[in-house]
């Protein structure tokens, strides 16, 4: 195991906009707000960044490709900007790269930024058409069933083995994944910034139409419009810009072989990039029992069922028994490890590459003991967990940050 | 020409039925009066081609497919005006490209003609059999009488000269410009001249004169056959001919008309099929097209036809049926009303280096299998995707398309556009290894289960309109039995 980068890079500001369906906002109205409040909240002036990240998925809607949409929109003054893209994950992809350049002495300061504009689409969902969600290229067009967007259907068959492997009915299965997205509604319901803030009935999740089945409408997150910022700097000047730093504990991707979808090895009831990721992170962050050590965290709560899974991929809860703990409310506000604190995609929203960084917000925020009504007590370790693809052609990405 | 015949068949009925009753209800202010029973009519991902491909392989079931040298396909609604589908049908089935195709087009005795070209190739020096498969799905506009009569299916008969089941033993043929049916250019629907006239000029006096003339040239008796059969476009102008040439009832092959409807170019095929089915060992079968004049053939069963795998496939195949009890939905599927299937319903404009370079991936379902680890994967890998093994270009190839599998897991996605939601997918573990995700049809979502047995068909999975290009891929099928 490489040394990793645990408190080599900190982050001294960052920022979020509303997300939302941003009807009057366009992606360059998305990117100016969250950076200025993230220069602001570093304390630092634009020129003081030595290089910048941009992590979106669909170029095609407002966007545009490259990485001259952020570097122009900002004026940034003619430093290296690179856009990358992991599906959802594309706004921890992001931060990666401005902290493995900082990391790595090639800067001192650098921005990550994610942004999404997809509401000018002008129907619900996620970009079609000349888009290619599923990951598997052209051919994908041809050869995969809804290549268009097969996320529901596709983590809908994980709820389906899920349920069948650990014996339950699907109302008791559909039941437990109702209160994940009871517990979500609560806490965005608390946020100004979330896109969906309204307190649901686990009746109302029960009730509503399906998505794919076994997922109903209230299993599923939306898509939204947002940008989210972080700037990094290296971890010794971290406090001659602010006495709170919150610093990088662990950052590892891990991305998909293709056995989960081409060999009969996986099981389909949980995300195998999730926990190779999970692994690394630990160990990066020196975590010997997730479970005991982590405070809190943001989790790729895309689905309700990717969120259950990911309760044991993390190795929070055992195998099979991410219900029990749900029942206890262990993830819940004022449970023992809160989950989605801000809402979660679920209810803060899903702008895809903006997601990541959106999520690191709210464990920044939580850090440094800002979060208003929700702040979590005394938390000392955050994680987030940055999910793309579907559970057998996924990239997952987790992050450890604390003080 | 002893020794040259049918050495296997196989025939495709498509899953629903519409009621002719139903067809009244919805237009009978229009044309008033109902024919009796039930046309079978394709699913919104089918047409003549995969009705063909599905009759194809159950022709094939268990033949060597490399001793295929020849596809002639029959049909009067091809999905292409220009380019050939019988190519595409042998690319389905994955017969050897070292091999003659062609389409027999645009007249309803297509079929025959494609059976006694057929026979004749067979004569040629290095041609051991070729296959024949006739299909058609022809549309009538709604209210017309054609929408009572046509219905729509598939039939494959494989001609060869070595274990024949039925041989040729005679021909008659006759060719007429009749203008019963046309369709010119941008004709979507089927015309047709006036029901009594195509009736009493055309239909009442072609199969007569074929069916004599056969006899003529042969010194037969209607006595000498234990069955003989021609289409049906009215059931009683059907039961009269027999009769008027002297058969008896009970040697008048019952004709389909009320289980199936008229199939085209398709109909004397699957009726030969019906034949087989009942045939015993010495028996004389006669069949006879009707389109654009006529064409009886005469065929001897041989003891042969007791090797047949399952002779009950037709029997089963109008068994498994599902009713379509919407009209409008009928009409949807086959794309005369336009409905609103939502943004996604968009296609990407297809790449045809790609379709081209992968065509044995996409439409005979190739994958790949390593030699050194045993492991089957679609799509075709060159790297092993077994974690165990990642063997470097030690694959072969592996066809999936004839594989049975089971259920891994399943969804039904009510977000998916699709004409007939919602969109049935699941991950799919083939016998013998491999998984991928297909999606289902011919099925649904309520009855689905994880661990059912499919096979997989060929279906239309999409349609890029503003490139006129049909995208062909396969689905799964849970099996009933």
């Amino acid at each position: 195991m490489p040394e990793g980068i645990k408190d080599k890079v900190a982050i001294i500001g960052m920022g979020c906009t509303k997300f939302g369906e941003l009807w009057d906002k366009s992606a360059e109205d998305l990117m100016v707000e969250a950076f200025q409040e993230a220069l602001e909240d570093a304390g630092i002036e634009k020129k003081d960044i030595q290089a910048a990240w941009q992590g979106n998925q669909f170029t095609e809607v407002n966007i545009g490709h490259s990485a001259l949409p952020l570097a122009t929109t900002l004026k940034l003054p003619f430093i290296p900007v690179t856009r990358v893209e992991n599906l959802c994950a594309s706004g921890t992809e992001a931060l990666r790269g401005a902290c493995y350049a900082v990391a790595s002495g090639a800067c001192d300061i650098a921005l990550a930024l994610g942004v999404e504009k997809v509401k000018d689409l002008g129907f619900g969902g996620l970009p079609r058409a000349n888009e290619d969600i599923v990951s598997l290229g052209t051919r994908g067009r041809v050869i995969f069933p809804n290549w268009v967007n097969p996320n529901p259907g596709m983590f809908a068959m994980m709820a389906i083995k899920y349920f069948e492997r650990y014996g339950l009915s699907i109302e008791e299965g559909k039941t437990a994944l109702a209160k994940v997205s009871v517990k979500s509604h609560h806490n965005g319901a608390l946020n100004p910034k979330a896109h969906l803030r309204r307190e649901i009935t686990v009746e109302d999740v029960l009730n509503a139409p399906i998505i794919a089945w076994p997922l109903g409408l209230f299993d599923s997150c939306g898509v939204s419009d947002g940008a989210a910022a972080a700037i990094l700097v290296r971890a010794d000047m971290a406090k001659s810009f602010r006495p709170d730093p919150v610093y990088i504990k662990a950052l590892q991707v891990a991305t998909e072989s293709g056995e989960s979808l081409m060999y009969t090895g996986y099981d389909y009831t949980h995300v195998e990039t999730t926990h190779r990721a999970a692994i690394k992170a630990y160990q990066e962050a020196g975590i010997k029992n997730a479970r005991e050590e982590i405070s809190m965290m943001e989790a790729h709560d895309c689905f309700s069922i990717t969120e259950l899974v990911t309760y044991e991929d993390l190795m929070i809860s055992p195998r099979g028994k991410a219900k029990e703990d749900i029942d206890a409310g262990f993830f819940e506000l004022d449970g023992e490890i809160p989950c989605q604190p801000d809402g979660g995609l679920k209810c803060f929203g899903h702008p895809i590459g903006a997601s990541g960084l959106r999520m690191l917000y709210e464990m920044y925020k939580q850090l440094q003991g800002k979060a208003g009504p929700r702040q979590i007590k005394n938390p000392r370790l955050g994680l987030t967990h940055n999910l793309g693809g579907q559970p057998p052609l996924s990239i997952c990405s987790v992050c450890i940050v604390g003080l | 020409m002893a020794g040259i015949g049918i050495s296997a068949y196989g025939v495709y009925i498509p899953r629903y039925r519409l009621s002719r009753k139903a067809i009244s209800a919805a237009m009978g202010w229009l044309s008033p009066g109902a024919l009796p029973g039930e046309k079978a009519v394709a699913n919104y991902d089918e047409d003549s081609l995969t009705m063909a491909v599905a009759a194809g392989m159950d022709c094939l079931m268990g033949a060597d497919r490399a001793g295929v040298d020849g596809l002639y396909f029959a049909s009067t609604t091809f999905p292409y005006r220009e380019r050939e589908s019988a190519a595409i049908i042998a690319t389905a089935l994955d017969l050897s490209p070292n091999i003659r195709t062609a389409d027999f087009a645009d007249s309803l005795k297509a079929g025959t003609s494609a059976i006694l070209s057929a026979c004749d190739s067979v004569k040629a020096e290095g041609v051991r059999s070729i296959l024949v498969c006739g299909s058609d799905y022809r549309l009538a506009k709604p209210g017309s009488p054609q929408e009572m009569v046509f219905g729509d299916g598939a039939a494959a008969l494989l001609l060869g000269n070595s274990r024949v089941i039925a041989s040729l033993e005679g021909w008659y043929s006759t060719s007429y410009d009749f203008p019963d049916y046309r369709r010119s250019e941008d004709d979507k629907f089927v015309r047709a001249v006036e029901d009594r006239f195509v009736r009493e000029e055309g239909y009442a006096k072609f199969i007569p004169e074929a069916i004599l003339g056969l006899l003529r040239k042969y010194e037969l008796e209607t006595k000498d056959f234990a069955k003989v059969a021609y289409p049906c476009l009215n059931l009683r102008e059907h039961a009269a001919i027999g009769k008027r040439l002297g058969f008896q009832p009970s040697q008048i092959k019952e004709p389909l008309f009320t289980a199936i409807g008229e199939s085209g170019a398709a109909s004397p095929l699957m009726l030969l099929v019906a034949m087989l089915e009942e045939a015993k060992p010495g028996d004389n079968i006669l069949l006879t097209s009707y389109g654009n004049g006529a064409e009886a053939v005469l065929f001897k069963v041989t003891g042969e036809i007791e090797k047949v795998r399952d002779r009950e496939r037709l029997k089963k195949r109008l068994a498994f049926k599902k009713e379509l009890t919407s009209y409008e939905k009928y009409l949807a599927f086959r794309g005369i009303i336009p409905v609103e299937v939502g943004p996604g319903g968009e296609v990407a404009p297809t790449q045809l280096p790609l379709t081209w370079r992968e065509r044995r991936v996409i439409l005979a379902l190739y994958g790949s299998k390593c030699q050194r680890c045993g492991t089957p994967q679609y799509p075709p890998q060159r790297i092993c995707v077994n974690p165990d093994c990642g063997a470097v270009d030690e694959m072969e190839d592996y066809r999936f398309s004839d594989k049975r599998g089971v259920v891994f897991s399943y969804t039904a996605d009510h977000v998916a556009s699709s004409i007939d939601p919602p969109l049935l997918y699941g991950m799919i573990d083939f016998d013998g290894g491999g998984r991928f995700v297909f999606e289902f049809t011919d099925y649904e979502r309520d009855l689905l289960k994880v661990g059912m047995p499919v096979e997989m068909s060929l279906r239309r999975k999409y349609f890029d309109k503003p490139r006129g290009i049909h995208g062909y891929f396969w689905k799964a099928i849970p099996i009933r039995e």
